[in-house]
């Protein structure tokens, strides 16, 4: 058994709050939040298909055919008849006599047989493992069958994978770019809220400096002078930097604020008064009383990222072709006789609103959850 | 006075705090709050004094000079550490100060906010220990066991958060931790003024009983005069920043000797209707301390004032054995007590 | 005796909360004869606070009042059960403020500080005209605000006709507390409901404020219900005062019976406990066992049990006492008193 004093077991309700951490409390309180639980269950797939973005796809999302392009969805099918087993319909194409183009429709007579756990086309699993497993694929897959569960683009590569792919670039933007706008903003706002004087002047004039400057012009004044050489995971870095550099002051202000509060707070005197170092006081007092706080204003933030990276690769100046984004997938459906003709590469769009609005309501939770005394 | 058979652990001399008043967007400085105007008294080792007054009166800011959680505006603390050095607490860098916090702690008002939240008793009483080198944690475990036993609590409650005990038993938890590191003094600000009525007898007992065990030096501060009364040696009464009156529990109660300090103990509505009291309430506000009225701060409020209170600053001084007062009529007027 | 003004019924005051159900107020009564000061007195959790906002049916979700009858007599107008009336409703806004007034813990927080403590007294004035002034022509705006500086003049505001133009913010804690009281005497009020009035000042305004309080209480005869934490307060404000332990009355009786011939054990401990003027200093005072339970752990029976010194075991322990006469004036819940309601099973 381990050294020190038994610890009595929880018998009843009462003793098992008695010894609930904060963290354990935040939990129970974000629980009864039904819609946000099954928001943070959308986001976890979603960060799912971020770590395996191949797996998840069904063909390579670089591979161009120009003869296979605007393929109109293939509506998958579990069940056929009363037995398991997942099919779509086959796209059978033919040539306009007149325009000369390949049109694709959907031959509801045949049916396309889904498999899953296919080999397909060969990939590194987390950059690193030599793989060729898929999670769907056709029982054929020297191309004879055809599977595009979102159809294609004008030039034949498949939506879904490109979709997965993109999901992978714009959500990994956002978590990334939040993450370095709470190192800059618990930093700076830190200093500010604790430290006050000269420190504070400066960096909340800074605040009000980059607050009052016009973001989209900003935007894309810096990431028009990336240079256009830079590979793609450069300028992923780049958009990266550029995201948070703008996005740090709201988390810097709230932090600042939190500070000041805190330095009033009877228990941060009390570590003072005991003798407590500075860095102890911030470190052991002052940043676990208020990062459930900055966790939820985090999440709150990822999605005003997200939607900052769409609209700069949208316009062409965030991450560019041939690396895949939700705006650069939307870009494609930017002229209407696209849309008209082929409006599933709309769907990039419904992805966005879809991770927008669950960031928005597990941040939404996690806030109502964060301070579990204030009742 | 000061040739007692005890000797002093703390001594303030002259001790002023004032905040300056700021207006308009350059930050001009306009005028400033004296919330401590020249106080100085002196606590010997082993007792208990009570600092009572009104709100904004300077007892608070006096007491965290003293902590130096505030850095006094000028004046000396002198305060006899273990080693028998005298050191002057208001000349100290923070770095100085650290190796004499665990000597001096505080206990608190507020029962809810004096305890950190998201950090077990365990962790909340065994911080000052681990700061000032407790590191074994089997060590920490036992005195902090010791120490919620000293207060009443269960070493059981060890592994609990704040948020599973009522006010009276964190005020416990915060008597433990202040306890911790065996201060030579304790500066308790309102420690019973939050709590429940019959809450509030345990506590004040809690506080007699250890410091006798202990041998503790209190200085106790405090708005409600009764408690001050129960718990004290000596009482000090302030009022607009300044001490108006300083002696025994006994002579205070006894024979008051300032016009306030006897109005005060009249305005405590008695717990008992066949005694009426604050009949004839003090008239009138406390002063603006900002901008106090000139020669006596309380004679606008005084039912004795004459000429020379009007215009004259009364000192404080020694009327009778160890009984100081600020009145310039103290020796004629004929005041009642409480007792 | 002339019937009385108010009389609660058996209150009760539940509040659903996700852990559980929080009895506030269980099972309440007493009754407000006019020109009488009742004083309510408990600790915190005691419900007193509760009882005063489903008196003035301001009880906040979640809690609800699900039980008894608070009976308000006008004249002799048949009483109204206020627990029958929709708070929001007209009937009711109708009593509150100008029938039943409210002297809040706080004023700060009472008035808007967006406009003149005078314009809010004045509002409320011409709002509730037809309650405190049945007949004559309409009020002018000009009479109001004369009306209001004659009020501020009766609670004592100096240079009343300037201190009417002032925010509450411009105003010291005491002149506050005094213009809250001018605003709740405007629409001459049948009940006064004083909750914790004192509380947020010091001592020795406080004396200012209980003086004013019963001076104009001799002069208007309006009853009044005083709550508070403090008996000293109470003793001293009082006639009649009802001693209230999570959610139920202990004790109640003329102020006399409470403080020199307490009966019960929740009361007489208390009593003993409090630190005051007349005891000798450094003695240790008699204390009350443990500490007030968390509401939702209220113990099983008397409320009150686990801390008695004299509970009988397998009584008190089990069943809820009722209020029962134990003098000419004077209730108490206790098993003690009632050796053969103890007995009975």
């Amino acid at each position: 058994m381990t050294a020190g004093p038994p610890v009595v077991a929880p018998e009843t309700a009462e003793d098992r709050v008695s010894v609930a951490s904060n963290w354990r409390l935040v939990w129970w309180r974000f629980r009864k939040h039904r819609l946000a639980l099954l928001s943070a269950f959308v986001l976890l797939a979603l960060y799912g298909v971020v770590l395996f973005p191949d797996f998840v796809s069904t063909q390579d999302p670089e591979a161009t055919d120009a003869r296979l392009a605007f393929i109109p969805v293939q509506r998958l099918h579990l069940f056929d008849g009363a037995r398991l087993s997942p099919w779509v319909p086959a796209v059978a194409g033919k040539r306009n006599p007149t325009t000369l183009r390949m049109e694709w429709g959907v031959d509801g007579s045949r049916k396309t047989p889904v498999r899953f756990f296919v080999t397909g086309y060969s990939y590194r699993l987390l950059g690193i493992v030599p793989a060729h497993l898929h999670l769907l694929g056709t029982a054929a897959p020297d191309g004879r069958e055809r599977l595009y569960l979102l159809g294609t683009d004008r030039l034949g590569r498949d939506q879904w994978s490109r979709l997965v792919h993109g999901t992978r670039t714009s959500m990994t933007i956002g978590l990334a770019a939040v993450t370095f706008s709470v190192v800059l903003g618990v930093m700076l706002g830190g200093i500010s809220g604790y430290f006050g004087g000269v420190a504070d002047v400066v960096i909340q004039r800074l605040i009000e400096l980059l607050q009052s400057l016009p973001t989209i012009p900003i935007w894309l004044a810096l990431s028009a002078a990336l240079p256009r050489d830079w590979s793609p995971q450069q300028v992923f870095l780049a958009i990266t930097v550029i995201l948070s550099l703008v996005g740090w002051t709201t988390l810097g202000r709230e932090v600042r604020g939190r500070f000041l509060a805190l330095r009033e707070e009877d228990f941060v005197l009390a570590a003072e008064l005991a003798g407590a170092s500075r860095r102890r006081i911030i470190v052991r007092h002052m940043v676990p009383t208020f990062l459930s706080h900055i966790i939820a204003t985090s999440t709150l933030a990822i999605p005003a990222m997200i939607i900052s990276e769409t609209s700069l690769s949208f316009l062409g100046l965030g991450i560019r072709p041939p690396a895949i984004s939700w705006g650069v997938l939307l870009q494609e459906a930017q002229n209407i006789q696209t849309v008209a003709l082929a409006p599933w590469l709309l769907v990039p769009g419904l992805i966005v609103i879809l991770s927008v609005l669950a960031f928005n309501l597990v941040g939404d939770g996690l806030r109502d959850a964060a301070d579990p005394y204030s009742q | 006075m000061s040739e007692t058979a005890t000797p002093w652990l703390l001594e303030v001399r002259h001790l002023r705090k004032s905040f300056p008043i700021r207006r308009g967007f350059s930050r001009r400085l306009v005028g400033e709050v004296r919330a401590v105007d020249d106080v100085s008294f002196t606590i010997r080792e082993g007792e208990t004094l009570g600092l009572v007054g009104e709100s904004g009166c300077g007892k608070t800011t006096t007491a965290r000079c003293i902590l130096r959680a505030m850095t006094p505006t000028s004046g000396e603390m002198l305060f006899r550490a273990a080693d028998g050095r005298i050191v002057d607490l208001s000349l100290l860098s923070r770095a100085e100060l650290r190796p004499l916090r665990p000597q001096i702690q505080m206990i608190f008002q507020d029962p809810f906010g004096s305890l950190n939240p998201r950090m077990t008793i365990f962790d909340n009483v065994g911080e000052p220990l681990l700061v000032n080198g407790l590191r074994n944690r089997r060590a920490r475990l036992e005195r902090v066991a010791a120490l919620l036993e000293l207060t009443g609590l269960r070493a059981e409650y060890l592994h609990r958060f704040p948020h599973a005990f009522s006010g009276g038993q964190r005020q416990r938890i915060g008597i433990a931790r202040a306890l911790a590191t065996e201060p030579r003094l304790v500066v308790a600000d309102e420690p019973v003024s939050a709590l429940d009525v019959s809450v509030q007898a345990q506590v004040l007992n809690l506080l007699l009983e250890l410091q006798t065990r202990l041998s503790l030096t209190f200085l106790f501060v405090a708005h409600d005069l009764s408690v001050v009364k129960h718990i004290s040696d000596r009482v000090a009464v302030m009022y607009v920043g300044q001490i108006v009156e300083l002696a025994t529990t006994e002579a205070i109660f006894r024979h008051p000797r300032h016009p306030y300090t006897a109005a005060l103990m009249r305005a405590v509505p008695a717990p008992d209707p066949h005694t009426p009291s604050g009949d004839a309430a003090l008239a009138g506000e406390v002063a603006n301390p900002a901008n106090p009225p000139p020669g006596c701060y309380f004679h606008p409020r005084c039912p004795f004032t004459t000429e020379v209170c009007r215009t004259e600053r009364p000192f404080l001084r020694a009327i009778g054995a160890g009984h100081l007062v600020r009145c310039h009529r103290a020796e004629e007027l004929a005041l009642t007590g409480a007792c | 005796m002339t019937p009385p003004v108010l009389e609660v019924k058996d209150l009760r005051v539940h509040f659903l909360l996700d852990e559980g159900v929080v009895r506030a107020v269980d099972g309440v009564s007493f009754a407000v004869h006019p020109g009488q000061v009742v004083g309510i007195v408990g600790e915190s959790g005691c419900g007193k606070t509760v009882t005063m906002k489903a008196i003035l049916q301001i009880v906040e979700p979640p809690g609800r009042v699900v039980g008894g009858q608070i009976l308000f007599r006008k004249d002799s107008a048949p009483p109204v059960d206020l627990t029958r009336l929709s708070p929001k409703g007209a009937a009711m806004r109708a009593i509150r403020g100008a029938e039943i007034a409210l002297i809040p813990q706080e004023p700060m927080a009472a008035f808007s500080p967006v406009h003149t403590v005078g314009d809010q007294i004045i509002e409320a004035l011409r709002l509730h005209e037809r309650q405190w002034r049945p007949t004559g022509p309409r009020l002018s705006r000009h009479e109001a605000r004369e009306m209001t500086v004659d009020l501020f003049r009766s609670v004592g505001i100096s240079m009343p006709d300037q201190r009417v133009d002032a925010y509450s913010w411009q105003l010291s804690g005491g002149l506050r507390q005094r213009a809250m009281i001018a605003m709740a005497l405007s629409c001459k009020p049948r009940l006064l409901i004083a909750d914790e009035p004192t509380t947020a000042i010091d001592v020795t305004t406080q004396a200012q404020i209980l003086n004013l309080l019963r001076d104009l209480q001799r002069r208007h005869g309006t009853a009044i219900v005083f709550i508070t934490h403090d008996l000293g307060v109470i003793a001293q404000m009082a006639r009649y005062v009802v001693v209230m332990y999570l959610g139920r009355v202990m004790e109640q009786g003329s102020v006399a019976d409470i403080f020199h011939a307490p009966k019960h054990p929740y009361t007489r401990a208390l009593l003993k406990s409090i630190p005051s003027l007349h005891v000798i200093p450094r003695t240790l005072l008699p204390t009350i066992a443990g500490s007030i339970p968390h509401p939702l752990g209220r113990p099983h029976g008397c409320p009150f049990h686990p801390r008695c010194p004299d509970a009988i075991p397998g009584v008190c322990t089990e069943r809820v006492p009722a209020l029962r006469p134990v003098g000419p004036q004077q209730l108490a819940s206790c098993f003690l008193y009632h050796r053969d309601e103890a007995a009975e099973r």
